[in-house]
């Protein structure tokens, strides 16, 4: 089955988030669409799996002309689709979310679960994995998931499969695997599309690659590009790779915490015995697949669960429950991992975001009044160093772009004297050029005596900023090893390996 | 509560997935429930305990074939024995929790089964206690308050939050009550409460899914606008043509050969109405419809992850819609036993209330139709417990029996026997 993109365009209001998009995809082909977030990638599969309507061009399927109106339509074509944010029922098992949607039934419109779980067995089995079709998907890895989410495409006998950033989730084994099937897939006869802005995935898997950028399609690239070549077309103009830093000059003993540990309500550990030392002048960066516990981890040392047990300290003062106003007074700056949930108010103003921390006092509040004309002065030069772009200090922080908003963050964290620099998740969905700026402004923190703790799940990032590494696993530090460790060494420990002996850098 | 925390096992190997290490809490609330319930019996039972004996009777009108030997109780006896009881259970849940091991649920139901057997018997004092007269009236009252919880099931299950069980069951109430005078046929009133208590529900789907309108405040509206309206129609129409419009003759109670026989529980569930055996028959139903067939799968699915139940093509509003209304229509008929199937005549607000308690069995009930059918049967014999002490004329102040089943509703919902879980969804408007 062949199908074929033409001219497709989408607007929402002013936006054009897609223009004119043409592709064709080949069965038996792995096709990636590379493109920075926000270039429209999503929006394009979306419309082709009938989730949005389509404003001009078509979709065509062995050169017929299609209409979609809803993902059902899609999936009778022969579309099926793997989420980002995987489409499954937590509370349900497996083969009730394989059969979600086109239920069989027997007598009295009773469920054929019997008939759901022989189906579920036998296309794992094709690709070579088991499962247990009653799990309930919440009781497993995501890894594991995300295979679920394969099979219930295939149940419906998909014969074009769209990833889309499929390995956003996983450890890099788990990558690895996920690539494997994917080329038995494309063995099968299937097409495979793989949406992606992580260049070694795309050049380790794609037979054609298509560059999308601002919501236009820029180009094919062979799969023998240079990196920096498929960067370059992604972003539009040559980028830096890698940020340039200097070695790390730790001084004393900053942030010190020993035996941390914290259970949540299903008594499930989420922090077990977690110990480290962050010194002055250094990034430890902490690895790991998301929710090991890292959200907790941070805020945890930035004052919040207060059941926590163990010591946190900075510079001997505790941190340990003491509430996030009071680890704010510490000196402790924290870029929260959701930057529009816990980092701005959208609805406020430029401004008034960058005063949020400082809300209870001098200098932006004297006798219970705002100081607005100070409050004015100090965000217009705040949005000239942090190059924020935004009409004005008044416009509402929700107006501005994703890198932005990100900037903005920064830019009120760093304003003050910090003790400790937390930053979790910085760069997620960020464009190259934001990931570059930010980078450069935690290595400047850094390099200024703050210590500093960075959470990612991108081993990039990890790499690229860490002065040492601590990869956590199910709650707890697997171990803390030098920036230079293989990667494979640290996706093993993704999963929970233990490090040997000579590789631990306490 | 919490003191100290320790591994349960190890963190697994690699790659290993079957294995949760778990880190315990101990949990102290069970033993402090179990000691200050320990405590109170001691006082009731033994600084205020009453001598002479209580007899238990278990003889029905009609119906007995076997009989039932009535059973006498030396209170003071008794009392003493379940404080002891009471004392012994408390210090064992502190092993429980000690050894770090969960509370068995029939241990709760243990403990809560001799206290109150000895409250009865307390309360009864030198007098005889209907056993069956008990928990007929337990059943009985607790027929809108299933009615109004399955209803609530099936709309939370689907995602949206019923508030207005109030309200339904008040249009169903009414309507029963109207339309079973006039035409002279039950059948016609239980159909037509079930349509009234539907039509609220297309209100709520209407302005909660098509329009996104917050749940909770589109119910209470509802509920205000119902009750205004059906007291508008009362004093209006109803009292200018009583005889016509409420007047209705009460559903007759019958009993089921054979099964009525059975001793105890025979009279007790199988001697009712017509409308209690619809409901038996409604719990089967929405039990056999939420789990076993494709539309439960589905009405479950858009409750939990609309957005998956939407990307395999399931139409969530449509199934959020009917499941509302299916739901509606289930507990309008059970506003019906509010006049046809008790007193006969409407009056000014005569659910007064029961559709909250419904709703908090819903919670309570963990948003399983099973269970929350249980949680009802609680709430409805507490609320009969209430009216049976205060005949005996039990030491007791009747104020303070007034307060029974909202205390057990209160006590139940603040998770003391375990908290539950809602519907992923539930009350969040799904934006496509």
């Amino acid at each position: 089955m062949k199908l074929e993109l033409r001219g497709i365009t989408k607007r929402f209001g002013s936006l054009v988030a897609n223009d004119h998009i043409d592709l064709a995809i080949e069965p038996g082909e792995i096709h990636c669409i590379l493109g920075e977030n926000g270039a429209g990638k999503t929006t394009l599969m979306n419309m082709l799996y009938g989730l949005l309507p389509i404003d001009e061009g078509e979709i065509l399927i062995d050169g017929v002309a299609q209409h979609f109106t809803s993902p059902r339509d899609a999936m009778r074509a022969g579309i099926g689709m793997v989420h980002q944010h995987f489409m499954l029922v937590p509370v349900f098992t497996v083969a009730e979310n394989v059969i979600l949607g086109h239920e069989q039934t027997t007598f009295a419109g009773h469920l054929n679960m019997a008939a759901a779980r022989v189906r579920v067995k036998e296309i794992a089995a094709q690709f070579g994995f088991h499962i247990d079709p009653d799990a309930r998907i919440e009781d497993l890895p995501v890894g594991v998931q995300q295979r679920v989410e394969i099979i219930k495409a295939l149940a419906l006998d998909a014969r074009v499969l769209v990833f889309d950033e499929p390995t956003a989730v996983l450890t890099p084994q788990e990558t690895d695997e996920l690539m494997s099937i994917m080329r038995q897939l494309r063995d099968s006869g299937r097409a495979i599309v793989f949406i992606t802005h992580k260049l070694r995935e795309v050049r380790e898997v794609a037979d054609r690659i298509t560059v999308v950028r601002l919501g236009k399609v820029v180009g094919s690239v062979s799969p023998g590009a240079s990196d920096a070549e498929m960067a370059s077309m992604m972003v539009g103009r040559a980028v830096e790779l890698t940020v340039a830093k200097g070695p790390a000059k730790p001084g004393e003993a900053a942030l010190v915490v020993e035996d941390l540990v914290l259970a949540d309500r299903h008594h499930l550990p989420v922090l077990d015995h977690v110990s480290f030392t962050v010194r002055r002048g250094e990034i430890l960066a902490v690895a790991g697949v998301q929710g090991n516990g890292q959200t907790e981890l941070v805020e945890t040392l930035f004052g919040m669960h207060r059941d926590a047990t163990g010591t946190a300290t900075i510079d001997g003062k505790n941190l340990l429950g003491i509430g996030s106003r009071a680890a704010i007074e510490a000196g402790v700056g924290f870029v929260p991992e959701d930057r529009q949930r816990d980092g701005l108010v959208g609805d406020f103003t430029v401004a008034e975001n960058l005063m949020l921390n400082r809300s209870a006092g001098p200098p932006f509040v004297r006798h219970g009044g705002l100081q607005l004309r100070l409050l004015r002065r100090f965000a217009d030069q705040k949005i000239r160093e942090f190059d924020v772009r935004t009409p004005s200090a008044s416009t509402r922080a929700r107006q501005l772009s994703g890198g932005n908003q990100q900037k903005l963050v920064l830019a009120r964290e760093l304003s003050r004297d910090l003790r400790l620099l937390i930053a979790a998740q910085p760069t997620r969905g960020l464009d190259v050029g934001s990931i570059e700026f930010v980078h450069e402004r935690i290595i400047a923190a850094r390099d200024e005596g703050v210590p500093v703790v960075v959470v990612s799940t991108e081993l990039d990032e990890v790499t690229a900023l860490a002065d040492r590494i601590a990869v956590m696993y199910r709650g707890a530090i697997v171990g803390i090893v030098p920036p230079d460790t293989p990667r494979d060494v640290l996706g093993l420990m993704m999963a929970g390996a233990p490090v040997d002996g000579p590789r631990q850098a306490a | 509560m919490t003191s100290a925390i320790q591994h349960a096992e190890p963190s697994s190997a690699p790659g290993s997935t079957t294995t949760v290490a778990t880190l315990r809490l101990r949990d102290w609330k069970t033993p402090i429930a179990f000691g200050i319930f320990t405590v109170i019996a001691a006082i009731l039972f033994i600084a205020y305990g009453r001598h002479g004996d209580a007899t238990f009777t278990f003889t029905s009108l009609s119906t007995d074939v076997v009989h039932v030997p009535d059973l006498p109780i030396n209170v003071w006896g008794f009392g003493i024995a379940a404080t002891a009881i009471a004392a012994v259970m408390t210090v064992v849940s502190v092993a429980y929790v000690r050894s770090r091991r969960d509370i068995p649920r029939w241990y709760l139901a243990l403990f809560a089964f001799v206290l109150l057997v000895c409250f009865l018997a307390w309360a009864t004092a030198g007098e005889t206690l209907p056993i069956i007269g008990l928990l007929g009236g337990a059943l009985a009252l607790s027929v809108p308050l299933i009615f109004g919880a399955l209803g609530g099931v099936m709309s939370e299950r689907s995602g949206v939050v019923n508030i207005v069980i109030e309200g339904q069951l008040l249009a169903g109430a009414f309507v029963s009550a109207v339309v079973t005078s006039s035409t002279g046929s039950a059948i016609a009133g239980l159909v037509a409460a079930g349509v009234a208590g539907m039509l609220v529900s297309f209100v709520l789907a209407a302005f909660s899914i098509t329009y996104y309108v917050d749940q909770i405040i589109v119910g209470v509206v509802l509920n205000v606008l119902v009750l205004g309206l059906t007291n508008f129609l009362f004093a209006t129409v109803l009292t200018q043509h009583p005889t016509t419009l409420n007047s209705p003759k009460p559903l007759p109670t019958f009993a089921i050969p054979g099964l009525s026989a059975i001793p105890v529980i025979g009279p007790v569930l199988f001697n009712q109405t017509a409308i209690v055996y619809v409901m038996y028959v409604a719990v089967a139903v929405v039990f056999y419809l939420l789990f076993f067939t494709r539309t439960g799968l589905r009405i479950r699915s858009v409750g939990e992850h609309p957005r998956a139940a939407d990307t395999v093509g399931i139409d969530v509003s449509s199934a959020r819609f009917w499941s509302v209304s299916f739901g509606g229509a289930i507990v309008g008929i059970g506003g019906a036993f509010f006049t046809i199937g008790s007193v006969g005549a409407f009056s000014e607000d005569v659910s007064s209330g029961q559709g909250y308690i419904a709703l908090a069995a819903v919670i309570f009930g963990g948003w399983h139709p099973i269970k929350a059918t249980f949680a009802a049967l609680l709430f409805g014999f507490a609320n009969e417990l209430q009216s049976e002490l205060s005949i005996l004329g039990s030491p007791v102040p009747s104020q303070f029996l007034l307060m029974l089943p909202y205390i057990v509703t209160i006590i139940a919902v603040a998770g003391l026997v375990g908290q539950s879980r809602a519907p992923g969804a539930d009350g969040k408007p799904y934006f496509k």
